[in-house]
């Protein structure tokens, strides 16, 4: 089967998940990321590159923060945005997801930015869409959120250079969660030797150990010497059923807290994608203490969109071989 | 066979640059070199013209132009780029920009529009190694060490070798269209 994420030259043409990336990609996302953050440094926080092109943010669910993220990093690269909460609009008159991007390309939309409840919604427009689109995933149900865990990995990056010594833990509910399989396979792609999942049984996909990782259902063990600990949001909304008996009882057995941090590595970082649930799975103290990171991922997260969107976009379709500095007139 | 003019020794080159370079060195100067020829040179030259450079308070910086370049929509984003450094105010500053062999001028004006994204300088100069001559916009350097004419089938290159001097490398490109 293809890779319908790479062009025959194995260029990226859509981001849809991490799985399925070579390590060359996420090397060149990373370190394109690295020259964005300085963009947003300076005087002028934008750069010329997606001059003339339209993003077209396609939200079949709402996601004020990620929304916001990617409309900014678009316009610091100089795209016009355009941002559809499809919810609230077409889809309740019946319109199909199709017709609804076929009517966006319409109106000339160069790159769609997609989150869906249902898991595929982004492959699937990838699939239709004509060459010169590109798709990215912002998050489709509980599959895949590609720009939360390049995020991430650029973060731990940023603070832990060197990747192929760290001990990384995850905490939390890793089976409703839309990054924890991402994660896991980037960190292991990148050469991260010891990545640990901590949760109880009723958190956790079947046959975890599978990805790799050792699992721990108690965090005092779990944490242990760990150079990063990433935090999971407690998926209150997805929840169904009686997982677990209540959020106290979450906080005292799994929420972060000073105490259980400090059995980590004393310069342990920690990480949360947001929003934050303080008090059930991480305590104020620790969100708003010297070892969070959690805003700076949040600055990284636009210097990661704006890497990813300027990587699809420039290039011409691979059809163009052979292609010379001067372009071909067409 | 084209079989290349006589490639000057890149080394010896840079002691010109450096000695036409020295007057230009006011107060209120910075240097920025354009990735990556640009910037060895400019390393090279921060240390021939170490009196003069602390003297002045000559500051430094260095430019990646790949989210500038006007070639971006055929070829996107090259594998590899590094963060451009300007760790100074640029406003009302005489900027010197470096680079190792000025050509077409499309990556000057690709770090021209950069610089200015930092501030208003109150002057540019271009210094180039080599001028190999084919420019495509009215841009031109002002001080070059050489004038080597080039065909368009030929590519000159600044390379940077494991003991840290530099050379230069013509290669030939036959087939293009």
């Amino acid at each position: 089967m293809n890779n319908p994420q790479l062009d025959t030259d194995g260029r990226l043409r859509h981001l849809l998940s991490i799985e399925g990336l070579p390590k060359k990609i996420l090397n060149q996302i990373l370190d394109t990321a690295e020259s964005f953050v300085g963009v947003a440094e300076r005087e002028v926080k934008k750069v010329p590159l997606l001059r003339g092109k339209t993003v077209c943010n396609l939200f079949f669910e709402n996601s004020t923060r990620t929304r916001t993220t990617f409309e900014i990093a678009a316009k610091r690269l100089s795209a016009d945005v355009i941002s559809l909460n499809v919810g609230t609009s077409s889809q309740s008159k019946g319109e199909t997801i199709l017709d609804t991007v076929d009517n966006l390309i319409a109106m000339h939309a160069d790159m769609f930015v997609v989150r869906h409840s249902q898991s595929g919604a982004a492959h699937f427009i990838a699939k239709h869409v004509p060459d010169h689109i590109h798709v990215i995933n912002a998050g489709d149900g509980r599959h895949s959120h590609p720009t939360q865990g390049l995020l991430d990995l650029f973060t731990i990056r940023k603070y832990k250079p060197e990747l192929h010594n760290l001990r990384v833990a995850i905490v939390g509910d890793v089976l409703h969660s839309r990054v924890a399989r991402s994660e896991i396979h980037a960190l292991t792609t990148l050469g991260v030797p010891e990545v640990r999942v901590i949760a109880p049984k009723t958190l956790l996909p079947a046959q975890v150990e599978k990805l790799g990782v050792h699992v721990f259902h108690d965090i005092k063990a779990g944490l242990k010497d760990v150079d990063v600990v990433m935090m999971l949001r407690l998926q209150n909304e997805r929840m169904n059923g009686a997982m677990l008996p209540s959020a106290q009882e979450y906080f005292k057995t799994y929420g972060l807290t000073q105490e259980k941090l400090s059995l980590a590595k004393p310069d342990a970082i920690v990480l949360h994608p947001g929003p934050m649930n303080r008090g059930v799975e991480i305590d104020s103290s620790v969100a708003d203490g010297a070892q969070s990171v959690i805003l700076p991922q949040v600055t990284y997260g636009i210097a990661i969109r704006m890497a990813v969107m300027a990587i699809l976009s420039g290039g011409q379709p691979s059809a163009s071989q052979g292609s010379t500095s001067q372009g071909t007139g067409s | 066979m084209n079989t290349p003019t006589h490639i000057p020794n890149a080394e010896v080159l840079l002691k010109t640059l450096a000695e036409k370079l020295e007057p230009l060195l006011r107060e209120n100067t910075a240097l920025v070199g354009i990735h990556s020829g640009g910037v060895w040179l400019m390393q090279k030259l921060l240390d021939l013209l170490a009196p003069t450079i602390a003297e002045k308070g000559i500051e430094h910086g260095t430019l990646d132009v790949s989210f500038y370049r006007d070639d971006y929509a055929q070829r996107g984003l090259k594998s590899e780029n590094r963060p451009s450094q300007i760790p100074f105010e640029v406003h009302n500053k005489h900027i010197i920009l470096i680079d190792d062999v000025f050509y077409t001028g499309r990556t000057t004006r690709a770090a021209m529009n950069e610089l200015f994204d930092y501030g208003r300088p109150a002057s540019i100069t271009l210094v180039a190694l080599i001028n190999r001559g084919g420019r495509e916009l009215p841009i031109a350097p002002q001080i070059v060490a050489a004038d080597i004419p080039l065909d368009a089938t030929q590519n000159l290159q600044l390379v940077q070798n494991a003991d840290n001097s530099l050379s230069l490398q013509l290669i030939n490109n036959k087939a293009q269209t």
